[in-house]
């Protein structure tokens, strides 16, 4: 238990807009005649989202009075909830370090001596420049993503202090970061691929794809423009209400299509995955371990990670394959390829180590290219499962129109 | 090692389309009309049959669990309701489970409900996993459209499904807690009896089930109960989804066989201990709660519930929390202790107040800064918290302790004796406070 107060500066008033209303009236529609105190949850957590990520009180009293609860069953429910900030948050992002064991374990301490380092010294307190919070809370239920943080209605997984502080940087230029793992991994896969349900193709289909990147700006902008994005790409906005009380659903779905119009503006689909390919020291000492570990219990189990695409890129690709390559980049100076999804620093550098700076001739590649350089990277198979030629393809197109 | 097809969450890594389309690709709501055509009681002894044991912890048998709701109402209405509150510290199981293939789920919930009698169906998921929730939402609405749920839908029984959600509060995973949660109030556990299966949501039967456990049926009914009763060992049947976190080379989530043995586990799927298996220190089995195992214990280990049981530990929620030797083990269970000093609701004292004492004394064990009678009188303290409180959070909050003494005691004498060699600052007496 924890002694959680309401903040000493509260506004004046609250009301939910026009598009929230309609949705609350959908969450309480849910639940049986004279039961509307069961939408208690949905409604304050709605409301924290509306007002910029922290829980006032004239919104627990509105709530109140919604749900014909009295002011101290909201205020109760406020107080013992801790997903309620009662107090202000930072303007663009309320960072959530799991500290818990599994993650403690991974290194959790360190993401959140980067908070205090580069936040503010405790919990709860707002950066200098207001648009950073943090505080450390109980297992956000990611475990074998570990160390993780949740900012707003993502998470973000597998960290590092690099990646990390990367993704500080992002938030604070504005610029888009990609929710989940952030060293490359899909979902909870091990991170050198599947052991198990390896029998079928590997098909990323665009509903099986990744995460989206986007812009963390605020809790408001989450629950507004992030709407329709859903996990890894799936366009179902969170419906309103059930299906079968679908009226308040079909009026909330077009308001919050208008407020999507933002996000629905065409964008090139790479963005900058910040420090995706960064291999930590640990990493780099264990995967030489994890290696023979592979390699001794081989006899045992025909199915090796990747096992499909591992071994036919094993197979010896010869240089006639070698796509074109330059001796430097062309005279307006290299692309930058790190805006291709799925390609980092280091992956950059292996590039351009190879004669490849410009997007066009990423996009040139054919099968045979693609074998070759498959074969020169460290993490087999992200060519195609990345879609590279075709991100390439377009990002070339854009940087000549 | 289980085979691909004996695999139930044919997705679980979300590489394949989560929704209805792909979900029907994979052979969901298939047949589900021939079952429900079958009766209520054909399910029951089916799942009965089938030996699958409840998969949120405790492991108690689901189609007994079924045939204690009413037959007949009484004029009150049955409920299902799903348990998604995942939330006990190494769990990550139903959260693949509703991202990438929450058809599974819904389908689960239909027969379920059905076989209770029940024509709602609320799910209620943990307040964080709000991408989660939109996909499940996404699922259900599909459902719908599809007409496969709701009022006069192709199986024959009206079935309504709502979502509804907490707010970052671990005691909602308690049965009788999420129901007080889900009807709008502080989630405090309920007195045991009256059981929800009498008096549950707004005072009607209900049965409160964990995501797996119903995500299972559609497929043990298609399959056959003999099917699932031959994969894993007697009266741990079927098959489980692992979650593997802490210091194995590469944590994962994977489904395998009940009583697979824990070595297996590691080296296939996490490939290894971190610095190899003689770096083994600690494995906390089955989600924080449950008491830590030395690396002696593991050897021939086997993860089902009964064999875990027999070494004082549990199967839990199979998440396997694997600690290697660099790890400071009474940090580590200290940190598990203030979690529960965090998520007591604050109802019964002796939880309210041991947790809290606990951590601190902990806390003190950890810097060593402590007399070796404390361990002794920790664990007695540890005992007078254990089975004296509403819910089990008092028993969770007290078995890791308890583990930590019985296999980890020297390294506190260790620690203490340490210590008092070279004393830093005068020891402080806090524990009482």
């Amino acid at each position: 238990m924890s002694v959680r107060r309401l903040h000493s500066e509260q506004p004046e008033s609250f009301a939910f807009t026009q598009e929230n209303q309609a949705w609350a009236e959908g969450q309480i529609s849910k639940f049986p005649e004279g039961r509307q105190a069961s939408a208690v949850i949905p409604l304050l957590w709605r409301a924290q989202e509306q007002h910029e990520g922290w829980l006032t009180e004239p919104a627990i009293r509105k709530v109140g009075e919604m749900l014909d609860m009295p002011y101290i069953r909201v205020l109760e429910v406020a107080t013992f909830y801790t997903m309620y900030q009662l107090q202000p948050v930072g303007k663009k992002a309320h960072i959530q370090v799991c500290g818990t064991t599994p993650c403690m374990l991974r290194g959790a301490g360190d993401i959140r001596a980067v908070c205090e380092k580069r936040i503010a010294a405790h919990p709860h307190e707002i950066s200098e420049d207001g648009n950073f919070s943090w505080e450390e809370v109980e297992c956000l239920g990611a475990c074998v993503n570990a160390p993780m943080v949740q900012i707003w209605k993502d998470t973000y997984e597998d960290l590092t202090v690099e990646t990390f502080e990367a993704m500080l940087d992002a938030i604070s230029e504005g610029k888009e970061i990609t929710p989940g793992p952030q060293n490359g991994r899909h979902f909870s896969v091990p991170f050198s691929g599947r052991t198990s349900l390896d029998e079928d193709s590997q098909d990323y289909g665009p509903k099986g794809g990744v995460p989206f990147g986007h812009v963390v700006d605020g809790a408001t902008t989450a629950c507004a423009v992030d709407a329709g994005v859903s996990i890894n790409g799936g366009s179902q906005p969170d419906a309103a209400s059930a299906k079968a009380k679908s009226g308040a659903a079909a009026k909330a779905k077009p308001a919050k299509k208008a407020s999507t119009a933002k996000a629905d503006a065409p964008k090139p689909e790479a963005t900058a995955v910040p420090e995706d390919n960064t291999v930590r020291p640990s990493d780099v000492k264990d995967g030489a371990k994890a290696e023979k570990a592979t390699a001794a219990k081989a006899p045992k189990t025909p199915k090796t990670p990747n096992a499909p695409k591992a071994q036919e890129a094993s197979a010896p690709v010869s240089d006639a394959s070698k796509p074109a390559a330059l001796s430097e980049a062309r005279s307006g100076g290299a692309d930058d390829l790190k805006r291709i999804k799925g390609v980092g620093p280091k992956i950059e550098s292996t590039l351009n180590s190879l004669g490849i700076f410009h997007f066009d001739q990423i996009a040139a590649w054919d099968q045979s290219n693609k074998d070759w350089v498959d074969d020169h990277l460290s993490f087999k198979g992200r060519i195609d499962r990345e879609q590279w030629i075709k991100q390439a393809d377009a990002l070339a197109k854009e940087s000549k129109g | 090692m289980l085979q691909d097809k004996d695999r139930i969450f044919t997705n679980i890594y979300g590489f394949h389309d989560w929704g209805l389309k792909g979900a029907m690709a994979r052979g969901q709501w298939n047949g589900t009309k021939g079952f429900i055509d079958k009766g209520r009681d054909w399910v029951i002894e089916q799942v009965k049959a089938s030996g699958l044991r409840g998969r949120g912890g405790a492991g108690f048998p689901t189609g007994l669990k079924w045939s204690f709701m009413p037959k007949e109402s009484d004029g009150r209405p049955s409920y299902l309701v799903i348990n998604a509150d995942e939330s006990e510290p190494g769990t990550c199981k139903d959260r693949e489970i509703m991202r990438h293939d929450p058809h599974h789920l819904i389908e689960g919930c239909l027969i379920a409900g059905f076989a209770m009698n029940a024509h709602a169906c609320y799910i209620y998921i943990r307040g964080e996993y709000i991408r989660e929730r939109e996909r499940l939402q996404a699922a259900i609405d599909q459902a719908y459209d599809a007409n496969l749920i709701g009022k006069n839908n192709v199986h024959g029984w009206d079935y309504d499904i709502y979502l509804s959600h907490g707010a970052g509060a671990y005691i909602c995973g308690e049965e009788t807690a999420l129901l007080e949660s889900l009807e709008g109030k502080k989630g405090q556990p309920r007195l045991k009896p009256p059981f929800p299966a009498n008096v549950g949501l707004y005072g009607c039967p209900t049965t409160v089930n964990n995501v797996e456990s119903v995500a299972v049926v559609p497929e043990i009914l298609r399959r056959g109960a003999s099917w699932f009763s031959a994969l894993g060992k007697p009266n741990n049947t079927g098959t489980k989804l692992f979650c593997i976190s802490g210091h194995v080379e590469q944590p994962c989530t994977v489904e395998e066989e009940m009583g697979v043995p824990f070595r297996e586990l590691i080296d296939k799927h996490c490939g290894g201990v971190r610095g190899g298996w003689d770096n083994l220190l600690a494995v906390i089995p089955g989600g924080s709660s449950v008491p830590c195992l030395t690396a002696d214990m593991c050897t021939d280990l086997s993860m089902d519930f009964d064999s875990l049981k027999e070494l004082r530990s549990g199967l839990g929620t199979a998440a396997v929390i694997v600690m290697d030797k660099s790890t400071d083990i009474i940090r580590a269970i200290a940190r598990i202790s203030y979690f529960y000093k965090h998520e007591s609701c604050g109802q019964c004292t002796p939880c309210r107040e041991g947790t809290g004492w606990m951590w601190r004394v902990l806390e003190r064990m950890a810097r060593g800064e402590a007399q070796k009678h404390e361990i002794d009188m920790l664990f007695e303290v540890t005992k007078q918290v254990e089975g004296h409180t509403i819910c089990a959070l008092g028993d969770a909050a007290a078995w890791p302790v308890q583990g930590l003494i019985r296999n980890f005691r020297h390294v506190i004498e260790e620690r203490i004796d340490q210590y008092s060699a070279n004393p830093g600052d005068p020891i402080v007496m806090q524990a009482a406070e």
